[in-house]
């Protein structure tokens, strides 16, 4: 298959090189697996209940945790992630709890967004996520922005920002990396490509070779990586978090993956893609992958396997049913938070709407 | 007493800047050519200089890009001042104002809030044409989570700055390009903020309320001397803050008067106007003598050689006054 991976570490039977066994302890190999785990229950569950019209939308990410975990994974806690809006597995690396995650999927009263946008958008400012937005490429200037920040206030942070191949087409993309080319800010850009911008393949976003490539042009080292081999993306991200922690500015990362579902709960990848073409990634599972070599390592086997999936799937049933038994936000909340203080025009939309709401709550109640 | 100085618009908002940088050193002005050059009107002259290039300092020529960098900035705790070089070249950085910066607070739930401050030339009469002559404003104004801000003279601008800078929220700052060299203002030279969201009666009058800001708010001075000459007797509001905006002060007014004409350059159709007449005649009905009327720029592009015919003048302004009152 044309684009597959130029950087791998993991042999088929899990093994890897001497050299490469330290780029990830033995505890970090046991937390991507239950990460792993946790989100590939995570991706079957929240689809069903989709499909159960318990939730409006859902966007599985199976496939890709190698990338996304291994990215996570070569960072420290307080340097931002910007997310694109597939990466679950970041969320999961940093230990945020389900029910702050259920809670923005179901919109409800502890929503710490207060249920104003819709499931996948997250944001959680005390694990330095903050928040996704619809319109794709939009935060990758944002990464820049604060990897200026952390420069000029020498906080020795490092921003992190993820997009898709199809996003690396947007405007947003070519500014972002000029701009943290000619500023040498600590951020690191990671295309996430999946093969297809929801039904539009790969080949129909660039002419180029790679999108690594690019890279060079906007004064920053560019590398592919194998995607599905969580110890390559770890080796890649390492490398370039440490560069951009010493003042060695930003790296353009393109990791070669695939969505084996589909984009969305909105989309069918069957109208658009074959069978066999998926069959052939799954091959290249990442969990897979990564489960032979906790085998190898010693520090994973069937049996533990079993335990985490079990114990993941009862905790996530449990703690769903819980959230799901939360109330809406308040409804004043509606009216707060657009400015830092309401202004005069909406406290009168604000009064109104609610002295009617109270009233029309009053003539539901009167016994006539 | 404090000490004053004569200063026209652009030397009040470089006055303004250099107070804040001084006083938040997380401040940082950003845009196309503000760092040695000091913009193309000069209103960030000398600010490098004295603040270094790491505070003050130019970036590629992409609005989005600036205006994206500055939110991730504001997400990291700096606060970025940016410098849209024209109001008309701020479109390539809609996206990112109307739907991230406007949105950050809220779509957070509050746990994030950039404060990003956008300061751009805007407005004609300086023989421009399309692309160096537009206000923008009623496209910000129909974004929930931004401020706009308007100042029409030196002192104004001065004041309005530092308190849209002191405030928390995103502002659009539309600075009126046609008057940044007219007359100078004596002004004080101390930090000083004026309250925004607060309307300016510039004139007592009894007969009808003339409303508008930036430039405009000018030429309906020289409108109300024409009436004034006509036996009328106007009295004059300059908005200075487009969102949230002082309809109290609007209300108070035409209850008094029974009338009221808005001016502003931008088209008619959606223009801010057509909130602000809106929004009196819900609360002033009973009050009015005649209908609300709107003096505007027209539903056109904005012209080059006609610009004088376009953008209301005090002989059209004069005009709709009369006409009103004569109702």
């Amino acid at each position: 298959m044309a684009g597959l991976p130029l950087f791998s570490i993991l042999n088929e039977d899990g093994s890897c090189e001497e050299a490469y066994r330290g780029l990830l302890t033995d505890e970090e190999v046991r937390q991507a697996l239950d990460a792993m785990i946790l989100n590939r229950i995570l991706d079957r569950r929240l689809l069903m209940l989709q499909r159960q019209g318990r939730l409006a939308f859902w966007m599985t990410s199976r496939g890709e945790e190698a990338t996304i975990l291994g990215s996570a994974a070569s960072l420290l806690p307080d340097d931002p992630i910007f997310l694109s809006y597939r990466e679950l597995g970041c969320l999961l690396w940093r230990r945020i709890p389900l029910p702050l995650i259920f809670n923005q999927l179901i919109g409800n009263s502890r929503d710490l967004c207060l249920g104003r946008q819709m499931p996948v958008h997250y944001c959680y400012k005390e694990w330095a996520i903050p928040s996704v937005s619809s319109p794709v490429g939009t935060q990758l200037p944002h990464a820049c922005g604060f990897g200026y920040a952390a420069k000029m206030r020498g906080t020795g942070q490092v921003a992190l920002a993820f997009c898709g191949e199809g996003t690396a087409s947007e405007g947003d993309f070519h500014t972002a990396l000029n701009f943290a080319g000619v500023f040498a800010t600590p951020t690191i850009f990671v295309i996430r490509n999946n093969g297809y911008a929801i039904s539009t393949p790969e080949s129909s976003q660039t002419a180029a070779e790679s999108l690594a490539i690019r890279a060079e042009g906007y004064g920053m080292p560019g590398f592919q990586v194998d995607g599905n081999d969580l110890l390559a993306v770890a080796k890649v991200l390492g490398e370039a978090v440490a560069r951009a922690r010493s003042g060695g500015g930003p790296t353009l990362v393109e990791a070669m993956t695939y969505r084996m579902g589909p984009h969305s709960t909105a989309d069918d990848p069957s109208a658009y893609r074959s069978d066999d073409e998926a069959a052939e990634w799954n091959r290249l599972d990442p969990y897979e992958r990564l489960k032979s070599h906790g085998i190898w390592r010693g520090v994973w086997s069937e049996e533990e396997e079993a335990t985490t999936r079990a114990t993941w799937d009862e905790r996530v049933v449990s703690t769903l049913a819980e959230c799901e038994r939360h109330p809406p936000p308040r409804i004043e909340s509606l009216f707060e938070g657009v400015l830092e203080t309401v202004s005069p025009q909406l406290e009168a939309q604000r009064d109104a709407y609610l002295a009617a709401h109270r009233r029309r709550q009053q003539d539901e109640f009167e016994v006539p | 007493m404090a000490e004053t100085g004569s200063l026209n618009m652009i030397q009040a908002l470089g006055n303004a800047l250099d107070h804040y940088l001084e006083r938040d050193e997380t401040a940082v002005v950003l845009g196309e050519d503000v760092g040695g050059f000091g913009g193309v009107f000069r209103v960030t002259a000398g600010l490098q200089e004295k603040y270094g290039s790491d505070r003050v300092f130019d970036t590629p020529l992409a609005e989005a890009g600036i205006v994206g960098m500055a939110i991730g900035m504001g997400l990291g705790g700096l606060r970025p001042i940016v410098e849209i070089q024209f109001a008309d070249f701020i479109f390539p950085a809609f996206d990112q104002i109307v739907n991230e910066l406007a949105k950050y607070r809220y779509r957070s739930g509050g746990q994030y809030a950039p404060r990003v401050m956008i300061r751009t030339p805007y407005g004609g009469g300086i023989r421009g044409g399309h692309y160096h002559s537009q206000s923008p404003e009623a496209y910000f104004a129909h974004t929930p989570g931004l401020r706009v801000v308007v100042p029409s003279g030196p002192y104004e601008a001065k004041g309005l700055l530092l308190g849209a800078l002191e405030c928390a929220d995103p502002v659009i700052f539309l600075e009126p390009k046609r008057i940044y060299r007219a007359a100078k203002g004596e002004i004080p030279l101390d930090y000083y903020t004026l309250p925004l969201e607060r309307a300016q009666l510039v004139r007592k009058g009894e007969d009808i309320t003339l409303v508008a800001w930036g430039a405009m708010l000018h030429t309906c001075q020289e409108a109300v001397a024409l009436a004034e000459g006509e036996g009328y007797d106007v009295e004059l509001i300059d908005l200075q803050s487009i969102v949230p905006y002082d309809l109290h002060t609007l209300v108070r007014s035409v209850t008094k008067t029974g009338r009221m004409v808005v001016v502003h350059e931008a088209p008619m159709t959606c223009g801010f106007g057509a909130e602000l007449v809106a929004a009196v005649q819900a609360e002033a009905f009973d009050h009015l003598r005649a209908p609300l009327l709107r003096i505007t720029g027209f539903d056109t592009p904005f012209p080059y050689s006609l610009e004088d015919h376009y953008l209301p003048s005090a002989e059209r302004i004069l005009r709709g006054l009369v006409e009103t009152i004569e109702y």
